[in-house]
């Protein structure tokens, strides 16, 4: 294992917002995730790569609790994950997230699929929900769509409409897991160009992702992830220019050809 | 078949029984198997297991087995359920034989909603629990609101056939002094040597008439179901 290799990074906006720190998980005989040591500021971008089976999914499925840690701690904004019940419900309200199989749900409307967090979660009244999910829609591009299911739209519509979903309960922090991975060439563009507008409005966020271009463009800092543990952090251009770690170079070498 | 035409009423009540029977049971069945069905796929342990336990324990136990437990056991350990006797309801007196009987069948029927529940429940794929935790639903709530919608469209043909079983099922309590159409039937035949054919005839019609309303109101639900897609 390559020691991790911390260079000093651009200041981030604000405060810390997401911190794991001694992070462990295991399936049972992986080692998932190996010592976790990560540190996201308001406001931030932080793009997370790796090869697969890395644990990039992992880590990202951690922050909102979908996956339990064995040992460390994750607090958001100062506060520890809770359990379980009502109190984590209410914190996956705060931690929004967009899947890699877009996951609407199938039997509702994409009005329906943007209102339902806000009135079950947050008691918003319909005509509130509704008008706004509707702006929301319309900045996604999708707004034309509302009445329409799920499967009647294209895999980047659905995308878009994932990220209003998740935007609607206003979220702390946006976690993003290859969100381009199952989208046709021609769409991965009007995906990346939302998330691009919603980093530099300032929402904070986690994204696995390949697609080195949104990370030159939007993110602050790229994390390099192998074997379960991040074994190199650094801004976007000196990453991609400049890896140090021989896994980095490795796994950059590869991805490059194509 | 004069035998059934000249005793009308007495068919009818007998077929009047049977649907009685399989009204009470199968709407109870449909509710203990949901909330089985509810604790089996949800995430505490001990109901999880405590739900398991029960569907291993009446799913594979005969019928027949259960209504012996019930009628003759039981009372014996002093469970004869004859506090029922005192219920009315619109003007129709419960009877504990009747009270055992949908007790007895939902039992056992509960374990197969039970089970067809959840083959939907798993036929949902695990993304939308997934997505609706995400947004900070509670477990409750992304039962209620995103899998058991849409659970139901792939669970009605197993549904259908669980609750077909359970109409012919009710013929198990004929053995036990009801006289749902079963054991009416066997008293006509009694009294009728002659015309055993006729009579069973007219007791199949019954029974295929009742099955063949199951299956139709499943196809309009299914029906319904998928429009609201
Ligand atoms: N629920 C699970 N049970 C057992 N093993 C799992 C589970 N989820 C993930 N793993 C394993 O953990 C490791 C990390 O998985 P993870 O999905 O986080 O990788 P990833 O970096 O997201 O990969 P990819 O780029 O393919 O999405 C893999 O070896 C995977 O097989
Ligand atoms: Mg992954």
């Amino acid at each position: 294992m390559t020691a991790q290799e911390t260079a000093p990074v651009s200041a981030g906006r604000g405060e810390p917002l997401v911190v794991l720190s001694g992070v462990q998980k295991h399936f049972g005989q992986l080692h998932a995730l190996q010592d976790i040591e990560l540190t996201v500021k308001r406001g931030e971008v932080v793009v997370v790569i790796g090869p697969s089976g890395s644990g990039k999914s992992t880590l990202c499925r951690t922050i909102n609790r979908l996956e339990t840690i064995d040992e460390g701690t994750i607090t958001l904004d100062g506060k520890d994950l809770p359990q379980e019940g009502k109190a984590l419900a209410a914190l996956r309200a705060e931690v929004g997230m967009v899947f890699q199989s877009f996951n609407l749900f199938a039997h509702k409307t994409i009005l329906e699929n943007v209102t339902l967090g806000p009135i079950k979660v947050r008691g918003m009244k319909k005509e509130e929900a509704e008008k706004k999910a509707r702006e929301l829609l319309d900045r996604v591009g999708v707004g034309h769509q509302a009445e329409k299911y799920p499967a009647q739209l294209s895999g980047g519509q659905q995308q878009r409409v994932a990220i209003a979903r998740a935007l609607a309960m206003e979220p702390k922090v946006m976690l993003f897991d290859e969100p381009t991975s199952a989208l046709d060439p021609e769409m991965i563009k009007e995906v990346l160009d939302v998330m691009v507008d919603l980093a530099e409005q300032g929402m904070t966020m986690i994204v696995v992702t390949h697609e080195m271009g949104f990370a030159r463009t939007a993110a602050d800092r790229v994390v390099f992830m192998a074997d379960g543990a991040i074994v190199e952090e650094n801004t976007p251009e000196e990453f991609f220019t400049n890896p140090r770690s021989d896994r980095a170079k490795d796994f950059l070498g590869k991805i490059l050809k194509h | 078949m004069d035998a059934v035409f000249s005793n009308f009423d007495e068919y009818l009540k007998a077929f009047g029984l049977t649907i009685g029977l399989f009204v009470v049971s199968g709407i109870a069945s449909l509710v203990l198997g949901t909330i089985l069905a509810v604790f089996r796929v949800g995430p505490v342990s001990v109901l999880n297991k405590a739900a398991a336990v029960y569907v291993t324990l009446f799913r594979n136990t005969p019928l027949l087995m259960i209504f012996i437990f019930i009628f003759i056991a039981m009372p014996v350990l002093g469970y004869n359920f004859k506090f029922v006797e005192g219920i009315e309801i619109g003007g129709w007196n419960v009877s504990a034989f009747f009270f055992r009987a949908c007790l007895a069948l939902t039992l056992y029927t509960s374990a197969f909603v039970c089970e067809a529940m959840r083959s939907g429940v798993n036929a949902v794929p695990l993304g939308q629990a997934e997505a609706g935790r995400a947004i900070g639903l509670t477990f409750a709530q992304s039962m209620n609101l995103v899998i058991l919608p849409q659970a139901a469209r792939a669970v009605i043909p197993p549904m259908t056939s669980v609750l077909i079983a359970l109409a012919k099922n009710t013929s198990v309590a004929a053995a036990f002094g009801l006289a749902e159409a079963t054991a009416t039937m066997r008293g006509f035949t009694n009294n009728n040597a002659d015309q055993r054919i006729g009579i069973f005839v007219a007791f199949a019609i019954g029974y295929i008439i009742v099955v063949e309303v199951i299956s139709l109101s499943s196809y309009l639900v299914e029906r319904k179901v998928r429009v609201a897609r």
